[in-house]
């Protein structure tokens, strides 16, 4: 089976700076995927170009086989690809409902458009119970805390149903107990849905990851498991910042682990 | 070695809670008690609200001219209702799109100039010049330019579809690029200083800065009899109220949701997977034909089709009865444009050399203490009297919770 996501060759240069350098990666049909990677190491670059945000200066793009090169950011999505951004964008002035609505309405026709909404469709009731946001569906989404913005934004993304979800930190600013739900929900989604996640909390990953790849300025540095990226040395070395001298070393592995990748506990 | 390990070692299949699904937070659920007046609140759901407003202002509407009485007044409100109508769809462009369209002279222009075409060729039997023509030009046979104008329905239409097209043209253009803000304001205000400049330069097309005058006639009827300044009136307030009610449709539309996030976030809108440069464009010719509908309808409330009505100031002066008004409601955008105009009537009426200072007054105070023009501040006083009608309603109804607060201060 072809992957659902290829990016091969993958190059971004700002004005000389590199932010990714030549990436290759390939998601398969259903997989929860990990992105980590220290700061600038390109994570976001990477979803901006699957997305159409940034226009790569080599490289390809493929999505279900089919080149995105130069296609604009609205159609990508309407191919099937949803992404949620760092900080929640959600329309602050509409409710939770219309917010909802709007996301779902993208396949509509220019003339339903220019009507009414006069229910609730089951999708978006769908959503609201899935995301836990039914107690507040008709408050201005303006209103909402943190964390249910995130999730708002998460429904938003769901409502579409795309094939293809990128979420760049979505538990980010999070309490501990919605952490767990999102996880939970971010499991309960792959397998109909692939899904591309960029995190930063390490409890987090080792929790809920099939799959990680690595990062590191713009490069590919590692990937695989949880457990084979925390044992992979040169990962270790651009977490901890250690020599080489150092790592040939022999250096007790479980310390290391404890200080790079923090606890399970953490998110208890 | 093992005991510093904290990390446990397990497949993440396991760690799974499988009943947790999701499980809501619960939420403080704000419950609003009907009263009266909170039905009546703006902004309320119910679509009752706005439709009971609506049915009022047209009866107040029919009903005015029997209070001014005076034909010469009559006239005057028509006219305002005309600019009434601009302020409607340029609350819709930039109150709900966030375009701030400095240029909609262009498009009243455009309409008024349709219908003050046909109007000219009234005036003068089928198939002679309008009487502008024997002065400046040496045409022998109307050009065919003016000829489409020889019907109403024609000039009617073309007053309408040619604003619309231009706006949607422009809009394709300026959107696509992703130009905003302010570029896009400068923009919309440089189209409205060229139309007037070619309406100028063309004096035997145009009659140049004089302008098409001498509407003796208005669609058969004779302009100085106080009927014709009553059924003006008439046609101006359909046309409003005609113009009003899409307004407040469009607004309630998945479409109309769909431009107010574009107007707070385009990026947003682009990635839930829409083109905000043809919302946006749609927005802005819905605007542009509204001000074309105001322009064919105000041209014989007017009696004169000049450039100096649509060129640059006329058309900021525009946006500032919105911003009076109260941008992003369309009840604002009438409120605006008829107060600031009946205003300028009646004080430069009164004095005559002072109006300009007042109005630019008028302007730094509202734009400087009440951003929400005077439906926010009405708003704001209506919330505070809703409020004060449900705090004296709890006042006579005992309430617990009281009691239990001063308790807990006591323990």
């Amino acid at each position: 089976m072809s992957p659902v996501l290829e990016v091969s060759g993958l190059s971004v240069d700002f004005d000389g700076f590199k932010a990714l350098d030549g990436v290759n990666l390939s998601v398969e049909q259903g997989e929860l995927r990990f992105l980590i990677g220290p700061n600038g190491a390109g994570k976001t670059t990477l979803i901006d170009c699957i997305t159409g945000l940034t226009r790569p200066t080599a490289g390809d793009v493929r999505f279900e086989g089919r080149s995105l090169t130069g296609l604009a950011e609205h159609r990508r999505v309407r191919l099937g690809i949803g992404r949620s951004f760092q900080t929640p964008t959600v329309f602050e002035t509409l409710t939770v409902v219309e917010n909802l609505d709007l996301a779902e309405s993208f396949r509509r026709s220019p003339v339903a458009m220019f009507l009414r909404r006069r229910t609730v469709t089951p999708g978006v009731a769908e959503t609201l119970e899935r995301t836990g946001l039914t107690a507040v569906a008709d408050q201005p989404s303006g209103s909402l805390s943190h964390g249910q913005k995130q999730w708002l934004e998460i429904g938003m993304l769901l409502v579409q149903s795309p094939r293809l979800l990128l979420l760049d930190e979505p538990v980010a600013g999070m309490s501990p107990q919605e952490r767990l739900e999102t996880g939970a929900l971010l499991q309960e989604l792959a397998g109909d849905h692939t899904v591309v996640v960029i995190e930063h909390d390490m409890a987090f990953l080792r929790r809920f990851a099939h799959t990680v790849t690595v990062l590191h300025e713009g490069r590919l540095l590692s990937e695989g498991t949880v457990d084979e990226v925390q044992s992979d040395p040169v990962v270790r070395e651009v977490y901890l910042g250690r020599s080489r001298d150092e790592r040939s070393g022999a250096a007790p592995a479980p310390v290391l682990e404890a200080a790079a990748f923090g606890t399970v506990g953490e998110d208890a | 070695m093992s005991g510093v390990e904290i990390v446990p070692k397990s497949a993440p299949g396991d760690l799974a809670p499988p009943e947790v699904v999701v499980v809501p937070t619960p939420a403080p659920v704000a419950r609003r008690r009907r009263t009266p007046l909170s039905m009546l609140a703006p902004g309320s759901a119910s679509p009752w609200t706005g439709r009971l407003v609506f049915v009022v202002f047209a009866f107040a509407l029919f009903a005015l001219p029997n209070v001014l009485g005076n034909p010469s007044e009559i006239r005057q409100w028509a006219e305002w209702l005309c600019y009434a109508m601009v302020a409607v769809g340029l609350d819709l462009a930039w109150g709900y799109g966030g375009m701030l369209a400095l240029g909609q002279g262009l498009f009243f222009g455009l309409g008024a100039y349709a219908m003050g075409m046909h109007l000219s060729l009234e005036q003068v039997p089928d198939g002679s010049l309008p009487s502008f023509m024997g002065l400046y030009s040496d045409y022998t046979s109307l050009p065919a330019l003016w000829r489409p104008f020889q019907s109403f329905w024609l000039a009617a239409a073309i007053a309408v579809v040619v604003p619309v097209l231009i706006a949607g043209l422009l809009g394709l253009l300026v959107f696509k690029r992703r130009i905003r803000g302010p570029f896009f304001a400068i923009l919309t205000q440089a189209t409205a200083v060229i139309f007037a400049l070619v309406l100028v330069g063309n004096l035997k097309l145009t009659a140049g800065f004089n302008g098409l005058t001498g509407f003796t006639k208005v669609f058969g009827r004779n302009k100085y009899a106080p009927e014709t300044s009553q059924w003006l009136y008439q046609v101006a307030a359909v046309g409003l109220l005609v113009v009003l009610g899409a307004a407040m449709a469009l607004v309630r539309s998945r479409y109309g949701k769909l431009l107010q996030a574009t107007r707070d976030s385009e990026d947003r809108v682009r990635f839930l997977g829409y083109d905000p440069a043809l919302v946006k464009t749609v927005g802005f010719a819905v605007a542009a034909g509204m001000a074309g509908l105001a322009g064919a309808v105000a041209a014989p409330v007017f009696g004169i089709v000049s450039p100096g009505q649509f060129d640059a100031v006329p058309s900021i002066l525009m946006v500032c009865w919105v911003a009076v008004g109260g941008r992003g409601t369309l009840w604002g955008a009438v409120l605006g444009a008829l107060v600031v105009n009946w205003t300028r009537v009646n004080v430069s009426a009164a004095r005559p050399d002072d109006w300009q200072y007042l109005q630019g007054l008028l302007f730094v105070v509202v734009l400087g203490f009440m951003p929400g023009g005077f439906a926010g501040v009405l708003r704001s006083r209506y919330q505070w009297l809703a409020a004060a009608v449900t705090r004296r309603s709890r006042r006579t109804a005992p309430e617990p919770a009281f009691a239990t607060a001063t308790a807990g201060e006591t323990a």
